[in-house]
């Protein structure tokens, strides 16, 4: 019985003894928790730059930790709790799979920021998320697929069949075909996110097949790599620029940039102007970034890229704009109308002229 | 020259000594490598070794190291076994997976029925998936001859696949938007596996690791199955003499493996990590295999192998957050502390002379 | 054809590269394994050397020797596993496991300044009017060197242990390590040996995977190879030709469920990407139900350390 009550005790403790560490700090400390390693070259190396980029920005007045390789689920609450005990004053939860994790913890330390990405969950009022618009960045990858492919094939190295991969398909897609009604999609799933002997392979079946062109949405180099071996085929950098694979075969990139978001959260906290968000910021807010469209794409095409880039960016032209039919002929978008956020958060479904199924 | 002298027993005095040089060696190599690495060596050691127990939050942090624990002692006293007989089943990351899967699945088959026999129903069903995934490979060995050590580990890559297929298809919580994962058992009480007394760690698989260890320990020392298990390893030929069936012991000691791997994963998944994700394991059916030689497959010497390599990764993880040390200098420390770990059991069971004649 | 618009040479000439460093790995496992050592710890050491060689061959310019860095690394790593087994005598399986911790905690400290770099290229052997035979010339002369030595070194290592004395003498200790020791012969010495072959020949492997199939930096770049160069020294039943052919079987399953996907398949996707596992299990149970079960066993002082008594 007594040891009972001294345990209740200790558990009521873990909210008193995070109020006693947060008085006595004046630094406002960025904790960022990653699920890869930050060698990783691309995912978890372009949260890292963020990270860096907010200790840049705010210099001694603000202190920034972080911890690598740490795996969802029971992992992920423990980092949480460790961080929150030891002070942090907002966490940034880089992955999809800590959203349970970052909401359990969220709702037992109210005096701490939360903010979780790629996830929809806000179950307190200390917990935000937010997400990029990398489907804006698929729009113009497409575009110069459509324009730059000679076969008429082009190819998408996926991960898992998951709303946020689809989404960049369908896009990649629609922007394929609007430019050249003949192409041809061609999606391997890869069933990993980072396996580059894998991902070479893939890419190299694609090549086989007759792709030219290859998108990826895995996180190596191996498939520029693999596209640099045989002249004529052309790719995209991912997550990174991956700029050493520039002119060609890398002839554009999708980069993201976590640093805006994350300095003005941070910078927010500090002047005390925070308030709980659901951010989703594409090109226009600067997350997701088009790398430089390199000369190995003809001048006209880099500028009808280009022009996409801007339109996006300026909330004229939304990616998914009707008229869209899903893959089984049904409608989705009627002229004019662009897709509702909620509609892509939840993507399960190809639209139409995609061959192949989703694996279920 | 030193030379190697076998003891006639081994020491009493060295093999409860030696872990505790293996410990102060590695803070030692540990230290110049921390130090190599820019940071105080001392700090890191304390960080590592001692916060975890006796820090400034060790109230919570006690409570980890047994939820961290729980499942690698539960898998490791289950190898234990197999190993003593010579079988070698080094998939039980596969087996883990399957039966958290399977275990789930018959949770969420009934959402939200409220009935106490729900959870009880899942562990058996837990415990049952990781058997019969270990019967693949047990069954192969009996009646085909077929390596065990090739089957069970290819077999690990297939449960990963099955477990993607799980979170991003049948097992996929319905109501959340198409995005991967199962329903979070912590929802649903009826099947959920929560801490038994706050903030101690303590959950249904601590418990049952515990319960594991004293029935490990039984069997050994005073059944006839824990007889026929070291005989089998130690004399093949005798133990046929002495009535052992080398298949049955095949397929008995795969099978406890497996159900108790299965077990470990349905705690897993009902506790800690709440729900079925495409990365839901973090390789502890791997990490087991070296908790049970470092216990030198004891069930008392595995209990306090698994608590030592819990203490590894939470005072590692601390260690990396709040020094900043890559999580890989973690990983190497750890490879080190095994390194000296298995090497000073040399003492026990030998004598360090020193020899006039060169070594042969 | 049933392969639809996939074409034979393509596939064949792309399994022969893909295979390349299971072969590596899992030929020097194979002769350490022979010796009478089980070394679980082929991912660290391939991961290993895929740092060490990538960080000689961008220091240097020169991919041959990135080469030769990544086999010493990767022999370095060995001869700790070897000090520890042979020596101290600890337990081989934990001591693997802990090898591959420790390799890829190392590794990745190595490699942090390389990440995002591209390493000197390595050519294809110039093979001339033998490159333009039809289907032959893509298959078997558009490779570079280091394909072709996986295959001499399968034939090196086949031939040294049919054909030679040193061979014989391998056997014998990874058979009976006593009748060995009393014949004469140092057996710690030979097995550190044999550790150390492994380890280079992990090294090369490894360093193929970051040299030339990837080719870059990045942590845990070998993402599970060493563990297939394991199973298929066991699917092999410890016969050097059968890891050639292991390899291909695996490397042929898992590059043409790829080039099935990428045709379109109608095959649901998730059964193409188990496939190259639950076909490799398959053959082997059709192999080893087959015949006589002796010749399928292991060495039989696998895994059991030996300390001479005098």
């Amino acid at each position: 019985m007594k040891r009972r009550t001294l345990l209740a005790t200790a558990a009521l403790g873990l909210s008193v003894a995070f109020a006693g560490t947060a008085m006595a700090q004046d630094k406002t400390k960025a904790c960022f928790v990653y699920v890869g390693p930050i060698g990783d070259g691309g995912w978890t190396y372009q949260h890292h730059q963020g990270a860096l980029a907010v200790q840049a920005e705010y210099g001694d007045k603000v202190e920034v930790q972080w911890q690598e390789n740490v795996p969802e689920g029971a992992d992920a609450e423990r980092v949480l709790t460790q961080m929150a005990l030891g002070g942090c004053n907002i966490i940034f939860t880089t992955s999809f799979g800590y959203m349970d994790a970052t909401n359990a913890v969220a709702a037992k330390f109210p005096d701490v920021k939360f903010e979780h990405a790629t996830g929809y969950k806000r179950d307190s009022a200390n917990v935000s998320t937010y997400n990029a618009r990398f489907y804006e960045g698929r729009a113009v990858q497409g575009h110069i697929a459509g324009r730059m492919t000679k076969s008429n094939k082009i190819g998408y190295i996926a991960s898992f069949p998951i709303p946020e991969v689809i989404m960049g398909i369908n896009s990649y897609y629609l922007h394929a075909k609007k430019v050249n009604p003949n192409v041809e999609l061609s999606v391997i799933w890869a069933y990993t996110w980072f396996d580059p002997a894998k991902e070479a392979d893939a890419a190299k079946a694609l090549i086989e097949q007759g792709v030219d062109v290859i998108a990826s949405h895995t996180d190596s180099t191996a498939p520029l790599a693999e596209a640099a071996k045989t002249p004529g085929v052309i790719g995209f950098g991912q997550a990174s620029d991956m700029a050493a694979y520039k002119p060609s075969p890398r002839v554009s990139s999708i980069i993201d940039n976590w640093a805006p978001y994350y300095v003005k959260r941070v910078g927010a906290l500090m002047d005390g102007t925070y308030e709980q968000a659901d951010a989703w910021e594409g090109i226009a807010g600067g997350e997701v970034e088009i790398g430089e469209i390199t000369d190995a794409v003809p001048a006209d095409v880099k500028a009808e890229a280009e022009a996409m880039r801007d339109a996006i960016a300026a909330g004229t032209y939304h990616p998914f704009t009707g008229p869209i039919k899903k893959q089984d002929g049904s409608d989705w978008l009627a002229d004019g109308v662009t897709a509702p956020d909620g509609d892509l958060l939840g993507m399960a479904f190809y639209v139409e002229g995609i061959t192949g199924d989703i694996p279920k | 020259m030193l030379r190697l002298e076998k003891r006639p027993s081994p020491s009493a005095f060295w093999q409860k000594a030696s872990p505790f040089l293996a410990v102060i060696l590695t803070m030692i190599a540990g230290g110049i490598m921390f130090a190599a690495l820019g940071k105080n060596p001392v700090e890191a050691i304390r960080t590592i070794f001692w916060d975890p127990l006796f820090g400034e939050f060790a109230f919570y942090f006690r409570g980890q190291l047994l939820v961290k624990a729980g499942p690698l002692i539960l898998i490791a006293l289950g190898l234990s076994l197999g190993f003593r007989a010579g079988i070698w089943n080094i998939g039980a990351e596969g087996q883990y997976i399957m039966g958290a899967i399977i275990g789930a699945a018959v949770g969420l088959a009934l959402y939200p029925t409220e009935n106490r026999m729900i959870y009880p129903v899942m562990v058996i069903a837990g415990a049952f998936g990781g058997w019969a995934w270990a019967m693949i490979p047990a069954i192969l060995k009996t009646r085909f001859n077929t390596n065990e050590i090739l089957v069970s580990l290819l077999l690990v890559y297939v449960a990963q696949t099955i477990l993607a297929k799980a979170a991003t298809g049948f097992l996929r919580n319905p109501e959340g938007a198409g995005f991967p994962g199962s329903r979070n058992f912590s929802s649903y009480p009826a099947a959920s596996n929560p801490e038994l007394i706050a903030g101690t760690g303590m959950h249904w698989g601590v418990v049952a690791a515990f319960i594991a260890v004293i029935a490990a320990y039984v069997l050994l020392q005073r059944h006839i199955l824990g007889f026929h298990i070291k005989l089998a390893g130690q004399a093949p030929r005798a133990a046929r003499f002495a009535g052992v069936a080398p298949n049955r012991l095949v397929v008995l000691c795969m099978g406890i493996s497996g159900a108790l791997a299965g077990l470990a994963g349905l705690f897993e998944v009902t506790g800690p990590a709440g729900q079925i994700t495409i990365d839901f394991n973090v390789g502890y059916g791997f990490t087991a295999i070296i908790v049970a030689f470092l216990g030198r497959l004891n069930p008392v010497g595995i209990l306090f192998a698994g608590l030592l390599m819990a203490l590894t990764y939470i005072g590692g993880e601390m260690a990396s957050t709040n020094l900043g040390l890559p999580s890989a200098a973690i990983q190497a420390f750890q490879g080190m502390l095994l390194f000296f770990l298995l090497a000073s059991d040399v003492l026990t069971n030998f004598r360090v002379r020193l020899s006039t004649k060169a070594v042969a | 054809m049933m392969f639809g618009s996939i074409d034979p040479a393509l596939l064949l000439a792309s399994v022969i590269v893909a295979s390349v460093p299971i072969i590596l790995a899992a030929i020097g496992e194979l002769v350490v394994e022979k010796a009478g050592v089980l070394n679980l710890g082929v991912e660290g050491m391939m991961i290993m050397g895929a740092i060490c060689g990538f960080v000689a061959a961008v220091e240097t310019g020169s991919p041959v020797l990135g080469f030769v860095g990544g086999a010493l690394g990767a022999a370095a790593l060995a001869l700790v596993f070897a000090l520890l087994t042979q020596y101290l005598l600890t337990n081989q399986v934990a001591t693997g496991l802990a090898l591959t911790l420790f390799g890829l905690g190392l590794s990745s400290l190595i490699g942090q300044g390389y990440v995002g770099i591209k390493p000197p290229v390595t050519e294809d052997v110039p093979f001339g009017p033998l490159a333009d035979i039809p289907f032959f010339g893509r298959v078997l002369f558009s490779h570079d060197w280091v394909a072709y030595l996986s295959v001499a070194v399968v034939a090196a290592v086949w031939w040294v242990l049919r054909s030679t004395r040193a061979g014989l003498v391998l056997r014998a200790v990874g058979e009976s390590h006593d009748a060995a020791h009393a014949l004469g012969y140092k057996v710690t010495r030979i097995r550190v040996l044999a550790i150390l072959f492994g380890g280079a020949m992990a090294g090369l492997g490894g360093a193929y995977i970051s040299l030339v199939r990837v080719p870059q930096w990045t942590d845990g770049i070998t993402a599970g190879a060493g563990w297939i160069a394991l199973a298929i020294v066991v699917f092999a039943s410890w016969k050097p030709w059968r890891v050639l052919l292991g390899a291909y079987l695996f490397g042929g399953i898992t590059v043409l469920q790829l080039n099935l996907q990428a045709a379109g398949s109608a095959i649901p996707v998730e059964y193409l990407s188990m496939a190259p596992y639950l076909i490799t299990i398959l053959v082997l149970v059709i192999m080893s139900s087959g015949r006589g079960k002796a010749s399928l066993n292991a060495p039989a002082s696998l895994g059991q350390n030996f300390h001479a008594s005098r």
